[in-house]
């Protein structure tokens, strides 16, 4: 195992052996770096003033990949064995400014100038995508590359134009040294790993799950981090200690993506940027949902897992997967089982997890021919917002009647939980109104939700039902429902 | 003027340099896209400079029996705790003399997120931490939380009330046709400028004091600063280079940051900087005003209103700061473009448990409108006019007998009418609500509204004193212009504006002319950059300036070459004298030798305006400022979910100095003010906790947010009839108030499910919540009908 980390922030390697494990990403590049175009808007990944780019090599197909990441929620030795380019780094040799940058200036995308370049980093990696498209990406397309950077000042629509030009612009500096950064790259992809001991704590790298078992069964206060978008606001914003962080997200085999004939299994590590493909490839029904977990910082940075292992009752990801009928794969030691998702979540605060077990991966199984499915997220804002009431819903039809029905739901309760009375209301009996008005009934013995800052226990419960109607008219022959859509579509014809 | 006159352009019309009115960049773009644009936290730290971090207080309300704060002494690397005890002069940071509002309080807690102490470390984070160790016990009362909560325990108000009266409005609504009465909700908002509060202090010799303070009144902080630290005023030095957006939120909120860096640095001896964690923020310093407005409107059956009587209530928060002249303001603004026969408006502007709620673009200004625009749409739906019908039969007509504000004030320039009906015609907005109708007829669950509102703004500071503004300009020997003036950048372009018209008057090119950072040593005595009046006040006082050295330069040519002066112009080629060019810097350099003097001052105040509150009688303002906004929107009656689908707005900015900061200063109001008035929701539990002080919670609009479809235009060649500068108007706070369109296009929408019957009264902000609550109201009403209404699902 290395004593260090190892990065490249911009043309120079970075070696670290004095570093603790949950100094950020921005403090360091601020304070001991002294690249201050990287700006502190939130400190909790909310508003994207700190966007950097981390480049990593793709463990799907080994290319170069261009991630836009909030360093103000990034631990330093996440950046191990990454490029990291800042907003300092963007003009090309002779000084001239990016072609992203230059268009934020003729378009006027800059006033008070605090997020702007929070945009720009995530501009140059949208770029960066657009370049592997076929066609000219979607205004919703670049809504979705800056939904994880809020602006006061401009109302976007300028930022859009600069997208625009920005995209219609030629290559920029780092197209011609591709390869080079490649290079750079598979030269830090040592396969050691890495073990930190200092004065603020001990950071553990580990480089398989075998390693990760013997560490999580050989220590009691070591907390697992994947990509820290919730871990890094207990440091930031709850100022908590943690005395030993063990950082899963570059361990090979917790990053693969595992497809059989049963359907695909997501490591630990896997990113939802990542799972995205993968789990819409299964069940195309979960793309729109999956496109508004968090904003792509988030997703480039967050895990399916993570999303599952904080237990949390809002997160977006378990209602979903549960829906799909997914298992937990859990491990302690050589100690290995597989449980139904929807189990793993006992009570609010409390997992069905065992002291050192961890989670090593989620199984999706295939759907059975002719599953209906949908995903709905209910939020006050359309992107990088909590749901008020997340949904996933997946129900079969054979001889007429319901015979599988899975109703999930995240907002309702303390943890993500289906709703057993509903499903009971609709099971055996045709996919009608009358099995929906039962069902919507039903609801009300499964959940007594809370009134809080994002919706009151009413809304909860008639969004609940009305998103069962939501379901059942997008299933019966009617039209998609929803008011994105339509607006979608008027742009982009 | 008719309404072929109205003439639109937009920013792709560009005009040639030289004149002042051209789409200049803005001056830092460069900067801003390079992350080089310095901000408060990114200046050079001095050596050894100490970081301050805020102790906030945990209940809403009651009195401190015990602070003990030997833990947070205790933790590593603490210098030192700031508490009421360590300030030398006067603990206060009132910015209306109110003496209300201790910078450190001690005995008496007034909200939950007040300011206690202050630590002082080596680091930001070990302030960070040691804060957390602090053990306050407190005497716990019930907190007033909100508008009826404060009216129920008696009504204490923060300043006095304003009435504005004109005409009998009791008889007015005893004698009209027909009545009406009701009431609006409108919550108040964070303004969410993207760099929080910040501000660094260097202490100097013999008690001097530096501080770069992210502040949109430099002089106040200069002033507060002076108070809590029993200093004159020439011995403390505010500087502000560019603020991370503003809003309002830093015309009087950035004082208490900027003191206590300023008192710790007093304190060690040692530079100081304090930046408050976005939390702290949200949870310490005051936002919009929400308000609660009842009216009472007579009207006639061709919906002309005869009268008004609304009661504007506001929730002020625990101390007065700003609240009187903002709840004045919204009283100003009542009666948004319409006439009103006889009528009485009421302030209220009463004390809560929360945070002091403060200046905010628009500055009560939308709030007042809000009602304003309410009443039309309850007469629309009485009489079952178009509300853009109703508008144009109560806008104000200049130079006919209905042309009076409440507060007596005649409008000289409405050209809200032509607006409307250009923008009507433009957008084809009778085409299209047709359309949305019979969509909505054909639709169970989506449905379509569209509303087309107008603004009217009041420009001018009221409080009239503030209506002043100083320059300073010097011209080196190399003819570079070096230029400051009393206002500050906080994104809205005006440094750019101000170049243009140092540009314009000398006929240089935009490298040559430098402004410099805002500083209470070089322009003294300014006034907050707010109430839009940043490049009417300034840009004359830069004119006055440069015209003053002009005058000299053209003075001195004409001697010295034996012409006439006006011989003597300025041009880009140089300056012709004669039949001579002399390049501009020669022609300085030559004044130079001749000891002319190359550097003015310039001041400027604005002409016309008086207000007497105490009559309720003035012009209080020198001009308005016009436009109207159309919003479509479509809602989901299933999930209360909405989408802004098209936007045309058509604004009046004059002359503008420069269109695409102009465009862009509109566009990025209306996205704010849709946001105002949709997702941005504030959000206190019973116990008084602000729930939503953060991003994560707080949300502001996004990028897919903004409108499907986004059309802005300015109107050209409509000059101020006000000798403004260059003839241009103010344009920061009144497109802010094209929001209202989507707010009323939504009711639209939802009026839909009572077949158009009933006015929807939906209250602000409208959350997928709020819509919903709305639905299933007028679905309610709907069903009580004995006919059976259009089902809705």
């Amino acid at each position: 195992m290395r004593d260090a980390i190892r990065f490249w922030l911009g043309d120079e390697l970075i070696t670290l052996r004095d570093v603790g494990p949950t100094v950020t990403a921005l403090d360091w590049l601020r304070e001991t770096r002294g690249r201050k175009g990287t700006k502190e808007g939130c400190n909790e990944g909310d508003c994207g003033a700190c966007t950097i780019l981390v480049v990593r090599l793709s463990p799907d197909d080994g290319a170069p990949q261009w991630n836009a990441v909030n360093a103000c929620i990034q631990f330093l030795p996440m950046l191990d064995g990454a490029q990291v380019y800042t907003v300092e780094d963007l003009r090309d040799p002779a000084g001239a400014l990016h072609p992203v940058q230059a268009a934020m200036v003729e378009q006027h995308g800059s006033q008070c100038g605090f997020c702007t370049p929070g945009f720009v980093m995530s501009m140059v990696a949208f770029r960066k995508r657009a370049a592997s498209m076929d066609r000219p990406p979607t205004d919703a397309e670049i809504d979705d590359a800056l939904a994880g950077n809020l602006c006061r000042c401009t109302g976007y629509a300028p930022i859009v134009r600069a997208m625009r030009q920005a995209l219609d612009a030629g290559p920029d500096r780092f197209d011609a040294i591709e390869a080079d950064i490649a290079q750079r790259l598979s030269t830090l992809t040592d396969g050691l790993g890495a073990s930190l001991e200092g004065a603020e704590g001990r950071v553990t790298i580990p480089v398989s799950s075998d390693e990760l078992a013997a560490v999580m069964a050989a220590t009691s206060d070591a907390r697992i981090v994947a990509g820290a978008t919730d871990v890094g606001l207990w440091v930031t914003k709850q100022g908590r200690a943690l005395p030993h962080v063990v950082f899963i997200g570059q361990t090979p085999d917790l990053n693969r993506i595992e497809w059989t004939e049963a359907g695909v299994t997501l490591g630990a590590a896997v990113t939802w940027s990542r799972a995205e493909d993968a789990l819409c490839a299964l069940q195309p029904g979960m793309r729109e949902t999956i496109r508004r977990i968090g904003a792509r910082p988030v997703r480039n940075s967050g895990t399916v897992c993570g999303n599952i292992a904080n237990g949390s009752p809002i997160g977006d990801g378990p209602p979903l997967l549960i829906a799909a009928g997914a298992q937990l794969l859990l491990r302690r030691g050589d100690a290995r089982r597989r449980i139904q998702l929807e189990s793993f979540f006992v009570d609010y605060g409390v997992q069905d997890r065992a002291p050192g077990e961890f989670v090593e991966g989620v199984f999706i199984p295939l759907p059975e021919p002719g599953t209906l499915f949908a995903g709905y997220k209910v939020s006050k804002r359309f992107d990088q917002d909590i749901s008020a009431v997340m949904a996933g819903f997946s129900l079969r039809i054979e001889c007429g009647v319901v015979n599988d029905v899975r109703l999930a739901f995240g907002g309702m309760a303390g943890t993500p939980k289906r709703a057993a009375a509903a499903e009971a209301a609709l099971l055996g009996r045709p996919w009608d109104e009358a099995a929906l008005g039962k069902a919507r009934e039903a609801l009300a013995q499964d959940f007594t939700p809370l009134s809080d800052m994002r919706a009151s226990a009413w809304y909860r419960l008639e969004v609940a039902r009305n998103l069962l109607t939501r379901f059942h008219v997008e299933t019966t022959g009617g039209e998609r429902v929803s008011v994105y859509t339509s607006a979608a579509e008027a742009v982009d014809a | 003027m008719p309404e072929g006159d109205i003439i639109v352009k937009d920013k792709t019309v560009d005009q040639p340099q030289g004149r002042a009115s051209h789409s200049l960049r803005h001056e830092s773009a460069e900067l801003h896209v390079a992350g080089a644009a310095a901000y408060i936290d990114d200046l050079p730290e001095p050596k050894g400079v100490l970081h301050l971090a805020p102790g906030l207080s945990t209940v809403a309300r009651g009195r401190i029996l015990s602070m003990d704060l030997d833990a947070v002494r205790a933790a590593p690397g603490v210098v030192r705790v700031l508490t009421a005890a360590d300030i030398p002069g006067e603990n206060d940071v009132s910015p209306v003399g109110k003496h209300d509002e201790p910078l450190l309080t001690s005995e008496d807690v007034s909200f939950c997120g007040q300011l206690l102490f202050a630590v002082v470390a080596q680091t930001r984070a070990q302030a960070r931490s040691a804060a957390r160790l602090a053990k306050i016990e407190y005497e716990r009362e019930p907190p007033v939380l909100d508008i009826a909560q404060a009216k129920a325990a008696g009504g204490d108000l923060v300043w006095r009330s304003l009435t504005m009266r004109r005409g009998d409005v009791e008889q007015g609504l005893n004698e009209a046709p027909r009545r009406l009465s009701g009431e609006i909700t409108m919550g108040g908002q964070e303004h969410f400028y993207l760099e929080g509060q910040a501000a660094m202090a260097i202490p100097g010799e013999d008690g001097e004091m530096r501080v770069w303070s992210s502040t949109q009144h430099p002089t106040e902080t200069q002033v507060m600063i002076t108070h809590v630290l029993d200093l004159p005023s020439a011995l403390v030095t505010v500087e502000v280079r560019r603020m991370g957006g503003g809003f309002g939120g830093k015309e009087t909120q950035a004082n208490a940051v900027a003191c206590l860096a300023a008192l710790a640095a007093s304190l060690t001896g040692r530079p100081a900087k304090m930046r408050l964690d976005r939390d702290d923020d949200m949870m310490s310093t005051g936002k919009r005003h929400d308000f609660h407005i009842e009216y009472d409107v007579g009207f006639d059956d061709d919906g002309r209103i005869r009268a008004v009587d609304m009661t504007l209530a506001a929730r002020c928060g625990w101390s007065a700061d700003l609240s009187g002249p903002v709840t004045d303001r919204a009283l100003f603004h009542a009666d948004n473009a319409y006439y009103y026969p006889d009528v009485r408006l009421r302030s209220l502007p009463l004390r809560t448990n929360t945070q002091s709620n403060t200046a905010y673009r628009g500055f009560g200004g939308p709030q007042g409108i809000g009602g304003a625009e309410r009443v039309i749409e309850e007469i629309a739906y009485a009489t079952g006019l178009d509300p853009l019908e109703v508008r144009l039969r109560n806008v104000y007509e200049s130079g006919t007998p209905r042309d009076v504000t409440p507060y007596h004030m005649q409008v000289e320039d409405s050209i809200a009418a032509d607006i409307m009906k250009a923008l009507a015609k433009d957008c084809e907005y009778f085409e299209r609500k047709q359309e949305a109708r019979r969509f909505n007829s054909g639709s169970r669950f989506i449905r379509r509204g569209l509303a087309l509102t107008p603004v009217k703004f009041g420009i001018a500071f009221t409080a009239t004193h503030y209506n002043q503004a100083g320059a300073l300009v010097h011209i080196y020997t190399d003819g570079s212009v070096q230029v400051n003036h009393g206002g500050c950048e906080m994104g809205q372009g005006l440094h750019t504006k101000m170049t243009q018209v140092v540009m314009r008057e000398l006929a240089l090119d935009a490298s040559r002319v430098r402004i410099t950072a805002t500083n209470t040593g070089k322009v003294p005595n300014t006034s907050a950059t707010a109430a839009s009046s940043g490049a009417d006040l300034n840009g004359m006082a830069v004119l006055d300036a440069v015209t003053r050295i002009k005058t000299r330069l053209v003075a001195f040519a004409a001697e010295k070459w034996k012409v006439a002066e006006d011989a003597v112009t300025f041009g880009a080629n140089g300056v012709s004298v004669g039949d001579r060019t002399i390049p501009f810097p020669e022609l300085v350099k030559a004044a130079y030798f001749a000891r002319i003097s190359l550097s003015s001052t310039g001041f400027y105040k604005t002409p016309k305006i008086h207000w007497d509150q105490d009559t309720g009688r003035g012009r209080p303002f020198l001009y308005f400022a016009y436009g109207a906004a159309c919003s479509e929107v479509a809602v989901d009656l299933l999930t209360g979910e909405m989408r802004i689908e098209r936007v045309d707005i058509l604004h009046d900015a004059g002359r503008s100095l420069n269109p695409a900061i102009d465009i862009g200063q509109v566009e990025g109001a209306f996205v704010q003010g849709a946001g105002w008035l949709t997702t941005e929701e504030l959000v206190w539990d019973a116990s008084g906790r602000l729930r939503t002080h953060a991003p994560s919670t707080y949300k502001i609009p996004g990028c897919s947010d903004r409108p499907r479809i986004f059309n802005v235009r300015l109107l050209d060649e409509a000059p101020n009839r006000e000798e403004t500068i260059f003839r241009s108007k103010a344009v920061g706070e009144p497109p802010f108030v094209h929001g209202f369109s989507v707010l009323h296009a939504i009711s639209d929408a939802l009026a839909s499910i009572d077949d158009y019957r009933t006015c929807p009264r939906l209250d602000a902000p409208a959350t997928p919540e709020m819509i919903l609550r709305c639905a299933a109201r007028l679905r309610e009403v709907a069903a009580s009908r004995p006919a059976s209404a259009p089902s809705d699902g």
